[in-house]
This record gives structure tokens, sequence and C-alpha cells, in this order.
């Protein structure tokens, strides 16, 4: 039965979880590599994992501000809304989420019911009437519509607040005690002890609103205002035989968000089953 | 804001409340998330329905009432919805049904795989984990590319010219193949989570007893795992009844609109016609399809427990 002790009877283990591993990577080095190829490279049969010759011409019209496909702008349009969503999200739910499990008043269970309710309403039936709404609030085809309606999401005070209520009672006593008044309890006691979850929170909510596909594909119009996701679907079309720019596109918009995954890795899964788990 | 003086208070004999804040305290700190919550949560939750009761054109000054015409009109074939919503809605419960069978049992094969102690498992639930942070688009487009019949890196390795993305079956093979590949690490995650709850002592338990690995797994592991199984089961039902991206990027709806998911011909309704009345009824309906399924999942594992 135990097969720990002997190596050989493993073999076929790790064989499988190479597999696996070659399943899961072995696509997005195909994206990669099909980046650093010139057109012809790319059809050339049979197909090469390595590029002959290695170019990065796939790239220069994506990085042109002035084509019609400005790829470079709709990056920074993706980062600027992402990470402003990301700091609407984190600040408001924080604040809610202390007085949710820290503070007594009346209707706070209703309340918090009432907040829990909506993550179980499909975020399909928004669409239509945030459109609108965001349409009354002159959004449409702006950033704006990307930042701010996003950021009323129940998750965020819901994860938040399973994050604080865990924190035990004495600290707050002890700061109440000392004269400090609630505010000062939430700033200098709460938050400084929450940094991981605080964290967590901020790497899912950038993600999320990084890779948000039917929202901007419906509310953005014009390529100057474009996110990367409704802008790699204009870019397939533009480019439809010319897969080394498309994959050139692909690669540039998975950057941040490996990137942040790598950093934050642990957190992110964590916060993955913690939150799905306790949902 | 600040009421009582906290000093006052610690004077006092009586033992304090274990919270006392100024009356509007709360309110306070809860003020700026009230706000989006109200405004682009609540409030559309209440305006959906209101437009779902009109003939609601967005690009025409007049919206008169029609009560619940657009709900009629869902479920009488002569109308001019009736045949492209249901075909959608066969088009979304037709990949719920063949992918939701792969995304509940793989994960679990995957997650049991690391469930293990060895080197390196913290680098392979990560590798695992990774397409799962990409979104949708980028996903899209790399697999259309890996499924173009010609130059795919798919068919090249197989020698075959298979149209994965223009015709039936094979639409709905790489539909569920390239979702399996890019939500697989989501629903491990959860699984593992899961497993790592099961106390030890359990199967520590079941070993003297004698169990074999197949009884463990089905008489400690299961049962353990039945929350985790709802919850990623539900999950992964809403999951699959909110398809878009791939199909609106990989297959077009093709062919025929085949493959056009309920929500790809409810935001085209809604969003590119302007119909968004009829659009909002069938978001509805929709809706409540899936409140009616979950709802009857839930009483089935429950049932089954006892």
């Amino acid at each position: 039965m135990r097969a720990t002790t002997r190596p050989l009877a493993r073999l076929p283990f790790y064989v499988l979880l190479l597999l696996l591993t070659w399943v899961f990577v072995a696509p997005l080095l195909w994206m990669l590599s099909t980046s650093l190829k010139t057109n012809a490279d790319a059809t050339r049969l049979p197909p090469s994992w390595i590029p002959r010759p290695f170019t990065t011409e796939a790239y220069v019209p994506l990085l042109s501000l002035g084509s019609e496909t400005p790829v470079l702008r709709w990056f920074l349009n993706s980062i600027l809304t992402a990470t402003a969503n990301a700091l609407l999200v984190v600040g408001t739910s924080i604040l809610a989420a202390y007085a949710l499990a820290r503070l007594e008043f009346p209707g706070r269970r209703v309340l918090f019911g009432l907040i829990v309710g909506t993550l179980f309403i499909p975020t399909f039936v928004f669409l239509i009437p945030n459109f609108l709404i965001v349409n009354s609030l002159g959004w449409l085809d702006s950033l704006w519509a990307l930042i701010v309606p996003g950021a009323g999401s129940a998750f965020g005070v819901f994860f938040m607040r399973q994050f604080f209520t865990s924190l035990p009672r004495e600290l707050e006593e002890a700061a109440l005690i000392e004269g400090a008044n609630q505010w000062q309890i939430f700033y200098r006691v709460i938050l400084p002890l929450s940094r991981p979850g605080i964290a967590t929170l901020t790497v899912l909510s950038f993600l999320i609103n990084y890779n948000d596909f039917i929202w901007p594909v419906y509310v953005l119009f014009s390529p100057g205002s474009f996110t990367l996701p409704p802008g790699l679907s204009i870019l397939q079309g533009a480019y439809t035989t010319n897969y080394p720019v498309i994959m050139a596109g692909g690669v540039l918009a998975s950057i941040p968000a490996i990137i942040l995954f790598v950093l934050a890795q642990r957190h992110v899964i964590e916060g993955v089953s913690r939150s799905g788990l306790k949902g | 804001m600040r009421t009582q003086g906290p000093q006052l208070q610690s004077l006092s004999p009586e033992p304090r409340p274990i919270r006392r804040a100024g009356r509007a305290t709360p309110y306070l700190f809860l003020a700026p998330y009230l706000v989006l919550f109200g405004v682009f949560v609540v409030l559309p939750a209440l305006y959906g329905l209101w437009i779902s009761l009109h003939d609601w054109d967005f690009l025409l000054p007049r919206k008169p009432w029609v009560g619940l015409r657009n709900y009629q009109n869902l479920f009488s074939p002569e109308s001019r919805d009736f045949s492209d919503f249901w075909q959608s809605m066969r088009a979304t419960g037709l990949f719920t049904l063949f992918s939701v069978p792969f995304l509940v049992t793989v994960p679990l094969l995957v997650a049991l795989l690391l469930n293990r102690e060895f080197p390196g498992r913290t680098f392979f639930r990560a590798v695992y984990f990774a397409p799962y942070v990409l979104g949708v688009a980028v996903v899209g487009v790399l697999w259309r590319f890996l499924l173009d019949p010609h130059i795919g890196l798919i068919n090249q390795s197989l020698s075959a010219t298979i149209p994965w993305t223009t015709d039936v079956p094979w639409a709905w093979i790489s539909l569920v193949g390239m979702t399996v590949w890019w939500t697989l690490g989501f629903n491990a995650i959860i699984y593992l989570a899961g497993l790592q709850d099961i106390p030890r002592e359990l199967y520590d338990a079941a070993k003297v007893d004698g169990a074999t690995r197949w009884q463990r797994f089905l008489h400690v592991t299961v049962p353990g795992l039945k929350p985790v199984l709802l919850l990623v089961l539900t999950m992964t039902l809403l999951g699959s009844a909110n398809m878009f991206g791939q199909s609106y990027l990989v297959t077009r709806g093709a062919p025929a609109n085949e493959t056009r998911t309920a929500i790809m011909f409810i935001a085209d309704t809604g969003l590119r016609t302007f119909r968004m009345g009829s659009a909002a009824a069938m978001s509805y309906v929709l809706a409540l399809t899936l409140l009616v399924i979950s709802a009857f999942n839930f009483r089935l594992l429950r049932q089954e427990d006892t």
C-alpha cells in the first residue's frame, strides 16, 4: 500500500502530474511562441515550437497608438480601470464590513442578509437595467462605466466581514479603554491586522474587473475607450489571418494577470477556497 | 459622531456592552458602500422588472406599458422571439448538460491527486490554477487559434481536418473542452480545501478497520465532501448558464446559431437591437429557471443525506 519509500512506485504519479502540467502550459507556450513568429512561420507545416526567425514584429502594430487597434492604449485603460475599481471595492467594503462585523446597530442582520442575498442573483439580470442607469449618468463609452458599477458588489463586503469577524474582541476592548474612538480602532487596530485579507481582496477584485468581458463589450463603443477584453475581440476581427499579431495581443493582455498571480499566488488560491467554502 | 466619552464608561462599575458607538457611526461606515449597492444592485434588480413590463425600445421616446406581454411572447410560438430565444436556451442547456459532469468530476480527481503529500505540491497546484486567472477574452482568442481547422495546433497534431468551430458536435466538444481547461483549477482548489477539512482520524480509523483505498474514498471522502460537492455543483451550474465569451469568440454561435447561448441572445436583443423590454423579460425567465434547478439540486442532495 505505502509507496512513499520506493521512488519507482511513485513514477506513474509524477508522470501523470507532468502530463497534466503539459496540458495546462502548452497552449500558453504556443501563444507566446506564435507571437514571436512571422506570419509565414506561424502557418508553416508542420508547426514548430521554436520561431524561425525570432521576431517581435507582431508586437509593432499593437504598440502604436495611432493604429486601428491601439492595444497599448487598451492595456493602459485596462490597468487604470481595474486599479481604480479594486481601490473602490476595497475602500467601500472594508468600511461597510467593519460596521457589519464589529458594531451593533438596529437592522444589522437584515442589512447583511440583504447584501448576501444579492450574491444569488445571476449577474445577467443586471445587464439591461445597469446599461440604462449608466446611460443616464452619462457614462456610456467611458471608463467610469467599468470603474463604478461593479464596486457595489456584495462579494467584497461578505469576504471582509468574514475576515473581521475572526479577529479577537480583546484587541478593541483594550483600545477602547485607552480612549480610542471607532474610527481609531478601525484604522489603528483592525486594519493593520487585516492586511492579508485586504491584499487578497485587492488582487481578486483587480482580476475580476480586468477579465470582465460581456459588460465592456456592450458599454464601450469607440476603439479609443476600449479595454483589453473587447479590444482582443476587435483585434481578432481585424487580423483574422494574422495569428502572430492576435497572439501578441493575448500575451500582452496576460502579462498583468500572470504577474499578479505569481506574486500573490498563495493568497489568491486561499482566497478562492475560503470564499467558496463559506458561501 | 463621537458621543459618550469612553473614559467615563471605563470608570463606571457596570459591565459595558461590547460595542458602544455613536448612533450614526455604523451608518457612516456603511454609507459609501450603500450608495453603490443601492444604485447598481438594488435599483437595477427592481428597475429590470419594471422594464420587462414595458415595450422598452432604448431609441424611442415612448415606452408603453404592456403588462406581462413580453413574458407571454416568450411562450407563444407565433411571436418574434419565440424560436430564437428557446434555441438559445437550448444551447445554454446543452452546454450545461455537457460541461457540468466534466467540471464536477475531473477537478475532483485532480484534487485527490494534489491532496497527497509530495514535494512540489504548491507548484503543481499553481500551474493547474493558472489558466483561470486569464480572462475569457485571452482564452477565447487563444483557443480560436488552437482549434483553427487548417493551421491550428490541435488538427496539426492529430493530422486531421476536424471543423472544431463550425460544425456540431465538434463545436460543443471545443466549447466544453476549453472551458474545462480554463476553469478546472478553480473547482479543484475548492475540492482541495474541502478534502483538507476531513479529519485525518477518520481515515486512520477506517484503515484500522481494514477498509481498502476505494472503500475509504466511498465512506469517508465522499460523505465528508458532500457540502463542498453541493457548492461546486451549484456554482458550476450557474457558471455554465452564464456562458457567453467562449461562444462569442470561438464559435460565434455557429453553426446557424446552434451554439448561441441565452446570454448572447439576451445581450444582442437588449443591447444591439435595443428591445430592452423583451430582453429583460428573457433574463428573468432564465434567472427563474436557474433558481428552480438550484432549489431542486439542494433538495436532491439533502435527501440523499438521510
